[in-house]
């Protein structure tokens, strides 16, 4: 009970309330505060993802409401929130209202395991990396009720279409997610980042990390994967039934869930809140933390409003004929490697606790292995490109060939 | 029986649990009947806390839910008609007297140790760490052996599986 009963509760106490009621009251303040800081962060973000946007397409943005557009998001959340809840007659009611409810709860529950700095955190899970991974496949189910519940054909074609992709881009995702529990040696999200403080995982593994990011940006369904919604050629998908703030639900879970995935690479990969003058004061770590995933945050955005949408089948061969083979190798590669280096002793058994200055033979080697990899895999990928651009030529001359022969009959 | 948080949550999971495999049985729609069975392994998952075993909770939730339960899914609706079946299931004495025998050898298997089980006296106060569960799997005195095999049999299943449903022509 004491170990439970620390900060608040500790003070409900002193001053003489019930020890238990004391430690319900305490608890129940951090689950607000943890669930209640993604909630309102996903209106800022809704700004922000439409801001940055606008730029990108040499646009202004949000600028009516409020100062500098702030108030925009408040105005659309009225907005929702006044339109008629449409449920469709032949819609199954209890599916069909509680899809969106999962789906933002899915990327909600990613928090719990999240940590903000070093001493604030919903929760430390000994799972917690697996925790992240079996709470997002609610997400998955989600969309897959959606458009059954929806009883509408397009939107049960666009859950499939979706699924199928999310279902495969979990693979590489957990195949990614492995390497920093393996070079951490422990799957809790604090474990994690205290390995991290000799050298980021990021730089051990920067394989890891881009295959995490494709795959996350994937799982988000965002572009180039953003056939979830394709509003313009693919009537919207799975969502196309929903509207007022069931709609929104669908579309705030989208956009807290690629700010999710921003804060957890930066967890897994980029030391979470480690930086300068960290330790001097939780809100320096709080800061670092939010800098690195903003920054990350950001390079998503531009990802998404700079590439094209790709098809289906291209989508699906890429993960499975070049991500998923890819990760499960870097796997190997560097467990192996991490295996042997541990064993003549040019790597410390433990990475939490371990310094700068034991660590660099690891780096040293690992980074080696990723870089050959990562030349290996430009190669290949120079071959494939040169062979379809001759492939198209080809295709393309035969046609004008065709042609001419036309003209000249 | 003591009224605490265990107790409560035990009783929680049980009504997940069994309403969830209620909900299977009765539904007549097959896609909602899934839906159940999603609800009823939560609540399994749920005990996999009480009993201090969250890496399997975690693996429940993502290998049934995740996975398994998705796949149901897509079966079931790329099933023709399959979801609104109005045929209704008259062998009823037959499946309830197999599934009392059932459920008696299981209930048997349980409280006596017919099959070589043993109840423990108290459950153990120690728990095991995902660590340990980890080094048992890969030990030579723990399970490598089981762990291997069963590593062998699912690639060689999904090898299988690849191969049937491989297109000749491609």
């Amino acid at each position: 009970m004491d170990e439970l009963c620390t900060g608040l509760c500790r003070l409900m106490v002193d001053s003489g309330a019930d020890a238990g009621l004391a430690q319900f009251l305490s608890l129940l303040v951090g689950v607000l505060l943890v669930s209640g800081v993604p909630l309102l962060t996903v209106i800022l973000l809704i700004w922000i993802e439409r801001k940055v946007a606008a730029r990108i397409q040499d646009r202004i943005g949000p600028n009516r409401v409020g100062p500098i557009g702030l108030m925009q998001t408040f105005a659309d959340l009225l907005k929702l929130l006044g339109k008629e809840d449409i449920t469709p007659t032949s819609a199954d009611r209890w599916l069909y209202n509680a899809a969106p409810l999962v789906s933002f709860a899915s990327v909600v529950l990613i928090w719990a395991v999240v940590p903000f700095t070093p001493f604030h955190y919903g929760v430390d899970l000994e799972i917690g990396a697996l925790f992240f991974v079996a709470v997002a496949s609610f997400g998955t189910l989600a969309i897959m009720v959606a458009g059954w519940a929806s009883n509408n054909k397009y939107a049960l074609l666009g859950a499939f279409r979706v699924v199928s992709l999310l279902v495969s881009y979990e693979v590489p995702l957990v195949f990614a997610l492995l390497v920093p529990v393996l070079l951490a040696g422990s799957m809790s999200m604090l474990d994690i980042v205290n390995a991290q403080t000799g050298m980021w995982f990021v730089v051990l593994s920067p394989l890891a990390f881009v295959i995490f990011y494709v795959s996350s940006q994937a799982e988000t369904g965002r572009a180039p994967f953003d056939l979830i919604e394709a509003e313009s050629e693919l009537v919207a998908g799975f969502n196309i039934e929903y509207s007022g703030m069931k709609f929104g639900m669908f579309f705030a879970a989208e956009f807290l869930h690629v700010f999710t995935n921003g804060i957890l690479m930066a967890l897994l990969f980029f030391g979470g809140w480690l930086g300068p003058l960290y330790y001097e004061s939780p809100l320096i770590a709080f800061a670092w933390l939010g800098l690195k995933g903003g920054v990350i945050y950001l390079t998503t955005l531009w990802l998404r409003n700079t590439v094209p949408r790709l098809r289906i089948d291209q989508i699906m061969a890429f993960n499975w004929k070049f991500l998923v083979p890819l990760s499960i190798a870097n796997l190997i590669f560097i467990s192996a490697a991490l295996k042997v280096m541990q064993e003549i002793g040019w790597a410390p058994r433990d990475m939490i606790g371990a310094g700068f200055g034991e660590l660099v033979p690891t780096t040293v080697v690992l980074l080696l292995i990723n870089g050959a990899m990562i030349i290996y895999l430009l190669g290949i990928l120079r071959k494939r490109g040169q062979e379809a651009r001759r492939e198209s030529q080809a295709t393309r001359a035969a046609l004008a060939h065709a042609a001419a022969d036309q003209g000249a009959a | 029986m003591e009224l605490n948080a265990v107790t409560i949550g035990f009783a929680v999971f049980t009504i997940f649990t069994l309403g969830g495999g209620f909900g299977v049985v009765t539904t007549r729609n097959l896609f909602q009947g899934t839906i159940w069975l999603m609800v009823s392994l939560f609540g399994v998952a749920g005990y996999f806390i009480l009993l201090s075993a969250p890496f399997l909770a975690a693996v429940q939730i993502l290998v049934y839910i995740g996975a398994i339960a998705i796949l149901i899914t897509f079966a079931v609706m790329l099933t023709r008609s399959v979801t609104r079946i109005k045929a209704r299931y008259v062998r009823l004495i037959p499946s309830f007297i197999g599934s009392l025998v059932l459920f008696l050898i299981l209930l048997l298997g349980i409280t006596i140790p017919i099959f070589g089980g043993q109840l423990p006296e108290s459950a153990p106060e120690y728990v095991a760490t995902t660590r340990e569960l980890g080094t048992a799997l890969v030990d030579e005195n723990g399970f490598v052996v089981p762990f291997m095999l069963a590593s062998v049999l699912l690639t060689a299943a999904m090898i299988g599986a690849i191969f049937i449903a491989r297109d000749e022509n491609a």
